[in-house]
Parts: structure tokens; sequence; C-alpha cells
């Protein structure tokens, strides 16, 4: 077993043998030598476009660059993203425990709100808000209205990132084993309490991780902003490259927005780890049968399953006709009695 | 004349389903060079090749957690304007291409890990089953794995080419002003009193381009899905 741990790759590889590990020792030489190769062609051709000029990476090192264009911005790309996954989150519950409900139009609602916001281009909504905002305000009356980008950015990243939350809600409740709704239904709880106290907190839970992977989209979906002109990170960054020095300016925005959602992205896939892990050192394949902890079970089976964009990796969505089947929620009803009562 | 009516003639005067066009070829010429790339950089990750695998994860990992508008806002400002690159005399073909070139890099990373996870599906004793009977190498990557691995990667391919269609209208960064997002943004500049009804008409072109795409990957990647 040990030795499947040192060769990532065994599905197609056995462990090499020592004509292998010859036959990689040469491929690797001739690796480092192309990859030198192609690094010295590039240094040479950015040398005699006069890109490595003393004076255009000096950017890097200015203080100004980082007191007044940088850091500012990266604090405004750090606030949008920030309280879009807040928003995200609140309206993801709202309109997941919406796509739960026991009441077909509200169900019905929320599903459209969600799968409009999950296929309309953040960049449409973006701007649209960004020339629909003004008129907004003054209709109001707002004297010292928010900056109209800047709430264009937040809005349209917490309707995009809030739909697919409402969707991880949804798939975590779903994935729930189905004895919590019957229990709460047993214990006399009706579906909006059963669903409110019981399945939807152990869904939260279990979602943290694709939390994390939504703030890394939220970050990255937060430089949009710039076609909008809002003084985010990006923006800042070619307002401080100009013209000469914007290959430098700009590779310093590129390796914040990189360090910052690499980063994310571990950690997310370290706490992906934990959860699993809380209650079983054993791998989720074969969890399936350990005394887990519910909300362990239900984090095993909804990290994986989703990618940087949020979408499901075991399907785009799940399809309506199969809600029922295994649905803690609705399972509980049909051993229930006939007409669900509610008090 | 009504709303609807006066509504009616500015999307007459305007080409809004040529610019879907423009969006949905910008998609296919994308598409390609991200599975091409993509490609390449998934079979250099599951390679024994240290090498290999060092350049294909930093090039998936660098193209991963950067900003879509962060590489094409590079592809005009850096690539076009600072080191001059040139791909045609014709403006917009040019800006054309450079985003085509831009969306292709930024996915390419998506493709892979999609085609990596896809292998990741495949349980390792299918592999050592295949060594069992005897064959070779070549006859266990070609016969066995790989084809489970393609199986179990359509999913996430479906859900990289529905970013790869909305993420077209960040084309409008490069340069790219025929398509939607650069339409929309020059009709409502236009036409201010129907800025609602402009943005519903762009964002129901996705919403049908889109859900169809999703259901027909979803059936799709049911169908083929490898029953364990």
């Amino acid at each position: 077993m040990s030795a499947q741990a040192a060769a990532p790759h065994s599905v197609l590889f056995d462990a090499p043998g020592p004509k292998m590990r010859q036959t990689i020792g040469l491929v690797n030489l001739g690796g480092v030598i192309v990859i030198l190769a192609v690094l010295v062609w590039a240094g040479w051709r950015l040398h005699a476009a006069g890109q490595l000029s003393a004076y255009r990476w000096n950017v890097v090192i200015e203080g100004d660059t980082w007191v007044y264009y940088l850091l500012p911005g990266l604090l405004h790309t750090l606030e949008a993203a920030a309280i879009a996954v807040v928003g995200a989150v609140i309206f993801g519950l709202v309109f997941g425990m919406g796509r739960l409900s026991q009441s077909a139009p509200i169900r019905l609602l929320s599903g459209a709100i969600v799968e409009f916001f999950r296929a309309v281009p953040v960049l449409l909504m973006m701007i649209f808000l960004w020339y629909f905002l003004p008129g907004i305000y003054s209709s109001l009356g707002w004297v010292h209205p928010p900056d109209p980008s800047f709430v264009a950015v937040v809005i349209a990243l917490i309707l995009y990132n809030g739909s697919v939350c409402a969707d991880l809600i949804r798939t975590g409740v779903h994935n729930l084993p189905s004895g919590q709704g019957e229990a709460a239904a047993a214990i006399g709880l009706t579906p909006r309490q059963a669903l409110s106290n019981v399945l939807v907190p152990q869904a939260l839970l279990a979602m943290l991780p694709a939390l994390i992977a939504q703030l890394v989209v939220a970050l990255k979906d937060s430089a949009l902003g710039q076609i909008i002109a809002y003084s985010e990170l990006l923006n800042e960054a070619v307002l401080r490259g100009g013209i000469i020095r914007v290959l430098p300016s700009l590779v310093v925005a590129a390796a914040i927005f990189i360090i910052i959602n690499y980063s994310l992205g571990k950690l997310g896939e370290y706490v992906g780890s934990r959860m699993r892990s809380r209650t079983s050192p054993l791998d989720p394949e074969t969890a399936e049968d350990l005394p887990m902890n519910v909300t362990a079970k239900a984090a095993a089976i909804i990290i994986e399953p989703v990618d940087q964009d949020g979408y499901s990796q075991t399907g785009w969505r799940d399809e309506p006709w199969q809600d029922w089947r295994g649905d803690p929620l609705r399972s509980h009803l049909r051993i229930g009695p006939e007409k669900p009562h509610e008090d | 004349m009504g709303f609807l009516g006066g509504y009616g003639q500015v999307l007459a005067d305007s080409s809004v389903l040529g610019a879907f066009w423009v969006n949905i070829t910008l998609t296919f010429w994308s598409a390609i060079i991200a599975l091409v790339l993509g490609t390449a950089a998934a079979a250099m990750r599951i390679s024994p090749f240290t090498s290999f695998r060092a350049v294909s994860t930093l090039f998936v990992n660098i193209f991963r957690d950067i900003p879509l508008t962060v590489v094409m806002v590079m592809m005009s400002l850096v690539v076009s304007m600072a080191l001059g690159v040139q791909f045609s005399n014709d403006l917009n073909l040019d800006a054309y291409v450079l985003a085509v070139i831009g969306l292709g890099l930024y996915h390419s990373a998506f493709v892979a890990e999609a085609l990596r996870s896809g292998v990741n599906t495949v349980p390792l004793g299918q592999a050592e089953a295949a060594r069992a009977i005897g064959l070779t190498f070549s006859q266990s990557a070609s016969l066995v794995v790989l084809p489970q691995a393609f199986r179990g990667a359509i999913a996430p391919l479906g859900n990289t080419l529905i970013a790869l269609i909305k993420n077209t209208t960040v084309a409008t960064a490069v340069g790219v002003a025929a398509q939607t997002s650069g339409l929309m943004k020059g009709m409502i500049e236009i036409h201010a009193n129907y800025v609602f009804a402009i943005f519903m008409t762009f964002a129901l072109g996705y919403v049908i381009i889109v859900i169809p795409v999703g259901l027909a990957t979803t059936a799709l990647s049911r169908r083929l899905a490898v029953k364990r």
C-alpha cells in the first residue's frame, strides 16, 4: 500500500524498474534542457523588446506602486469578494431552502431564479447593474450614493455565487441520510422545522470546503470589475503600469491573485480532508459502512464533486423528477401521515 | 408607439443574433485550443516523467488561479501592445485571435483538471486486473484505463464548456466589440430607457444556450457513466 502512495499515477504505470528509471532520468534531462531553452529564448525576446529594462521593473519595488495602487486595489478586491461571499451564503440559504420547500410555487420560483442567475454571465449582470444603479439612486434621492461600480460588482457576484450556494445546500440536504429527516418527523417537527433545524445546519457544515472554493471564484470574478471601472487590483495595476511599465505591473498583480487563490485552494483541500477524516481515518470510498458522523459522510459526498466554477462534477444539476428519491425531506412524507399537518 | 413597439425597433436596429453568433464561434475556436493544450497538459501530468509533471502542474496552477480578466487584459496590453505581437492587419480580427488564445489558455487548465479527475475515477483494481490477465502497458492504457477515464471526465468537461460559453463575454477586455457584452453595453448607452429590457434579452439568450448544454452533458455523462 505504501508503494501506491509513493507513485501517484499508479493506475496507468507500474512502479519503475531499473531500466525505466534510467529512461526517466534521460527524459528529465531532456525536459530540463528544453525548459531552460524556452526560458532563455523568452528572456532574450523580452530583452530585445526592451521589456527587461531596470526602469520598467523598478515599478515592482517602488513604494508608491504599493502604497497608492496595488495595496488599495487589493483591499478593494478582497472587500468585494468578502461581502459577496457572505451575501452569497445568505442568498443561497434563502433560495436553497426555497427549492426544498413544501410549496410547489415557492419551489418553482426559487428554481427559476437559481437557474437563471447560474446561466447568465457575471459580466453581463455587472454591466447592466452599472448602468441601472445610478437611475435607482436618483429615484431614491440619495445624496451620497455608494460607488455604483462597487455595488454592481458585489451584487453580480452575490447573484451568481449565491445561486451556486443554493444548489450546494440542496445537494447537501439530499446527500444526508434519509434517517435524519425521518427522525425529525418522528419527534414531531414540521417539514419546515426539520429543514431549518436539522437538515440545513448539517448541510451547511458539510459545505465549508465548497464555500472556500466559491471564495476563490468570487475573488477571480471580482477582477471583472476592471471592465466597469471598479478600482480593484487589476484596474490599479493597469493604471500604475501606464503604457511603458504595463508588463511588470500586470505580472505583479497576476502573481498576487495566483498566490492568494492557490493558498485558498490548499486551505479548502485541507478543510475537506479534515472533515472527511473527522470520525474515520479511512477514505470516503470505503467509509460506507463505518459509523461515521452524518456531516462527515455528507462532506465526503459533496466535497469532491464541485469544481472551481462551482458546477457539480458529477452532474450539472440534479434532475427535478429525481428529487423525491433518497430525499430525507420527502421520504418521511411517504412513511408519515397521508397529509402533512402544519402546526 | 408603445414600449414594446419602441423596443422592437431597438432590437430590429441591432444584430443581437449576430453578437451571439460571435460568442458561439469564440467558444468553438477556444474550445479547440483548450482541448488540445489541456489534453497535452493532462498527459504530461499523469506521465511518469518528473519534469513533465512539474511543468504541467505549474501551468495548470497558474491558469486555474489567475482571473480570466487578467489573462485577457494581458493579451491586449502586454502581448499585443507592449510586445507588438500582431496576428492580422485587420484590428477586429487581431482582437478576435487574441481573445481566442486567451480563452483557450485559461480553459485548457480546467480541461486538464477534468481529464485528470477522469483518470482518478478509475479504481486501481482495474489496472491491476489488466496487468493480471497479461495486458501490456499500452493495451492496459488504451483498452482498460483511458476509456473509463474519458467517461468519467465528461461531466467536468461539460461544466468547463458551460463556463467557456459564459466567459466569452470577457472578450470585451481585448476589444472584441461585436460580441454580446460589447453590443449590450453599446445598446444600453444609446437606448438608456430600455436598460432592463436590453439586459433581459441578452440574459435570456444565455439561458436558452446554457441550460440545454447543461442538460445534454449531464444526460451524456449519466448514460456513459461506468457503473461501479
